[in-house]
């Protein structure tokens, strides 16, 4: 067999076990959390130091070859596939928690390093790393910056770009860019902020300093029940007017409910049209009062039922159901597709009501989970991918619904990113001279266009291409993680 | 409501015709800022007007030239507020001014930066094109984040034409607590607020005081407040709004005014002048007479940096690799070089 030259060149930098390439090596690495989409690579690189980055990328920039960085996998929206001509850098072993920092409320780590580890590292100073993707087990921090994760507490917390202070960065030429600073600003352009969510486009990020929070003294969750989901939608609306910013506040329909009900006994009402879980935190005494306004303001809103979690366990639980409901959707029908659409909170009887009537139209069900605090919709739309034609009706039907995120004022992507899934709707998103812009920026930290080329910003003759996310028979890749 | 978005577009498309650099201006507030510039002013000021806002979305949008006083004062009617509390520096200030210089206020190390809230915006760029990036909604990861680098920008990017800002409530009840002590003592007990669960949002050291303001629910401020030693500061709003603004006594001095990003456990710096630590340390203002270079190795030794605020010009080194980037960024927004040319760095 023919190997491509990089691969011994590759070989002669890095030890013999860093450079995969046979394939049945390369194929744990074929697609990330939207397995629709796979792809084996050329090579498989997994260096140890940065120094090893920059020899690789130098070599690559050399011989005109693509690099996809990839961390944990676990994204949702083919940022991580590979090219068949191109390198896969998996920052895997880049696993060290550098420094905590307590003083300062700071941890620098390698790109690696996990979500929750951040947290659990810093627990021991009463301090954690707050945005929590609902992967935080398994997804590394790499992987935030790279699609500006979120999580169910943005709303109060904010995201990854709120939340990290400085990067190392390895370009496609192979410099290492300082970007941002242990401060909390730093001269010139917020690259900072450019570089979170660029969906490994513009840099290899090799190292991250986060900020961290104090752990709050308390938290505490709010279920309520509605019989009818737009006056759901009115109740997150009268707490955020009563100046409340709660920890969290989710909502999830009928469907949703009961296939978690069914899934984790977590205690839902199944006869409600909608639930929401409305999480308080702060200081012990502030979360009381929280409580009292919160209960007072759902029975106000024509809530059923209103119940305050007895305790830890059952805040867990009621928590659980939430987290478990893509799984739970899983367990009731053949496949499901997930949409990441994010609307004005008003605009929600709107499009849940276009979305039904799109559903009987199709026949196609769709449960809806939503982080209502932030107006960040997941329709599931449930098919048989076995029944002829029944995925071009769910993707036509997911097409629609992004396309009405963006009538209304919205986005196509709240948190999952664009990567491959997404790239034709990008094209509903942005007119031309916006995608010009970001292919001019692009092209302004990888003049070479070498940085995972073909994802998340769609060339204009490319407008028409249209992805999913497909689960197959309730199998979705690292199927045990909570998914939001 | 002045929507002048196709006249300014008319003035960007002649420039970029006749090779003519534009100098952006509004209120003027905050033009002591940056470097010299030279070239045709173009004003923003009368394109203004709240577009749309609607308290229960936490969202705001606006034209540029818009006062930020009346921006204030619409949120203030429902109970909300720029949690980033910027500094206006003069009653002209406008939203467009104030999220091209990127300043923020004392709440900004608990609360985040004027670019954190910043959600979408509406652009002329260097082509006479107008584009939107970001838009109405908390969260959107469609594009790479040009809203948030436009914050801070000063303009060398291209003309911000409208702005989304994500707004929150006002905290129902605020109290400072004050006690003196020396600037070491202060630093530590700032730094280790960090790490308390305290509904802190603002940390100042005076000089000879340290306050801390608490801010949040009935309960969690009178909670909070017996866990804190000192005694309560009368009028703490006008000390804040006169820290925010550059009105405190401190601040009515000849001389070049040093600002200072540090780490905020920094030990207090050896530099001889007068100073003011805010950002609960993180940014420390000095006036003094030693020059500039003693001061930003001085700073560069604790990891920080150095800006000539007030009473001087110079700008802040970026390392090579960095500024050869900001001029490949610069032109990608901006070709001809048309807008704001060598205001945030000579060479760009």
């Amino acid at each position: 067999m023919n190997h491509h030259p990089l691969i011994s060149e590759l070989k002669n930098i890095l030890p013999a076990e860093s450079v995969l390439h046979d394939t049945e090596d390369v194929r744990p690495f074929e697609c990330d959390g939207l397995s629709v989409y796979r792809q084996l690579p050329m090579v498989v690189v997994l260096p140890e130091t940065v120094e090893e980055v920059q020899r690789i990328v130098r070599l690559c920039h050399e011989h005109k070859v693509p690099v996809v960085a990839r961390g944990a996998g676990t994204g949702l929206s083919g940022g991580a596939l590979p090219l068949e001509d191109g390198v896969l850098l998996s920052l895997a072993k880049f696993k060290r928690i550098i420094d905590i920092d307590v003083e300062n409320a700071m941890a620098t780590v390698q790109p690696g390093v996990r979500n929750l580890a951040i947290s659990e590292a810093a627990a021991r100073y009463g301090l954690y790393y707050a945005p929590d993707p609902s992967s935080q087990i398994a997804c590394t921090i790499g992987g935030n910056v790279a699609e500006n994760s979120g999580g169910v507490h943005c709303l109060k917390y904010g995201l990854t770009v709120h939340n990290i202070l400085m990067l190392k960065v390895v370009t496609m030429e192979g410099e290492l860019l300082t970007i941002g600073s242990q401060t909390l600003d730093t001269p010139g352009y917020d690259l900072l902020a450019l570089m979170t969510g660029s969906e490994g486009m513009l840099g290899i990020i090799v190292e991250v300093t986060v900020k961290l929070l104090p752990r709050p003294e308390r938290a505490q969750v709010v279920l309520a029940a509605f019989d009818d989901v737009a006056r759901a939608g009115e109740a997150v609306g009268e707490i955020i007017a009563a100046g409340i910013i709660p920890a969290g506040l989710e909502m999830m329909d009928r469907l949703a409910i009961r296939a978690a009900e069914d899934f984790v006994h977590a205690g839902y009402p199944i006869d409600a049209e909608a639930i929401l879980l409305c999480e308080l935190d702060g200081t012990h005494a502030e979360v009381s009062e929280y409580i009292m306004a919160v209960r007072k303001i759902l029975t106000d809103s024509g809530a059923t039922e209103v119940r305050t979690a007895a305790d830890e366990t059952e805040r867990q639980l009621f928590w659980k159901g939430r987290k478990s409901a893509f799984p739970a959707v899983g367990r009731i029908s053949p496949d499901y597709y997930c949409m990441d659409g994010t609307i004005p909170r008003r605009q929600l009887p709107r499009v849940l009501q276009q979305i039904n009537s799109w559903s009987a139209e199709y026949k196609l069900p769709v449960a809806n989970v939503f982080h209502a605090g932030d107006g960040n919709l997941h329709p599931l739309i449930l098919f048989d991918a076995n029944k002829q034609g029944e995925l071009e009706r769910t993707e036509e039907f997911g097409s629609r619904i992004l396309e009405l995120c963006v009538e209304v004022g919205g986005s196509i992507t709240g948190e999952h990113g664009v990567g491959m899934e997404k790239i034709g709707q990008m094209c509903t998103q942005f007119g031309s001279t916006e995608l010009h812009q970001f292919h001019a920026i692009k092209a302004a930290f990888d003049p070479a266009g070498l940085l995972n080329p073909g994802k998340a910003v769609p060339t204009l003759h490319r407008c028409a291409e249209f992805g999913a996310m497909h689960i197959h028979h309730g199998k979705l890749p690292h199927a045990d993680l909570e998914r939001f | 409501m002045n929507d002048l978005s196709m006249s300014l577009q008319q003035q960007v498309m002649q420039a970029i015709g006749n090779k003519t650099p534009l100098c952006i201006t509004a209120g003027g507030s905050k033009a002591f800022l940056g470097q010299e510039t030279e070239g045709m002013a173009i004003d923003v000021n009368a394109h203004r007007g709240i577009i749309e806002y609607d308290p229960r979305e936490l969202v705001l949008t606006a034209r540029s030239g818009t006062p930020l006083e009346d921006i204030e004062n619409a949120l203030a009617a429902s109970g909300q507020m720029l949690a980033f509390e910027p500094p206006h520096f003069g009653s002209t200030a406008t939203l467009g001014g104030t999220i091209a210089c990127g300043l923020s206020g004392p709440r900004r190390p608990y609360s985040g930066s004027a670019r954190d809230f910043v959600l979408g915006c509406k652009m002329l760029n260097g082509r006479g094109e107008i584009a939107s990036f970001g838009g109405q909604v908390m969260k959107n990861v469609a594009g790479y984040d040009v809203s948030r680098l436009l914050a801070g920008s000063r303009g060398t990017l291209g003309i911000l034409l409208e702005i989304s800002l994500k707004v929150l409530p006002k905290p129902a009840a605020s109290v400072t607590i004050s006690r003196e002590c020396s600037q070491t003592d202060a630093i530590t007990a700032m730094s280790e607020l960090l790490s308390r669960p305290y509904p802190v949002d603002a940390a100042c050291y005076d000089g000879e005081r340290v306050h801390l303001r608490i801010s949040g629910s009935e309960q969690a401020v009178s909670e909070t407040r017996k866990k804190i030693p000192g005694e309560t500061l009368p009028d703490a709003d006008a000390f804040w709004q006169g820290l925010r603004e550059h009105e405190l006594p401190f601040f009515h001095r000849p001389g070049t005014l040093y600002r200072i990003a540090v780490k905020p456990s920094t030990r207090p710096l050896h530099l001889n002048g007068q100073w003011i630590l805010d950002w609960g340390g993180a940014q420390r203002w000095l006036y003094s007479d030693e020059d500039l270079q003693t001061i930003r190795h001085q700073v560069g030794l604790s990891g920080g940096h150095v800006a000539v605020f007030r009473g001087g010009k110079n700008e802040t080194p970026l390392p090579a690799p960095l500024l050869a980037l900001h001029q490949r960024l610069k032109t990608s927004f901006d070709p001809g070089n048309i807008f704001n040319r060598g205001h945030l760095y000579t060479t760009l």
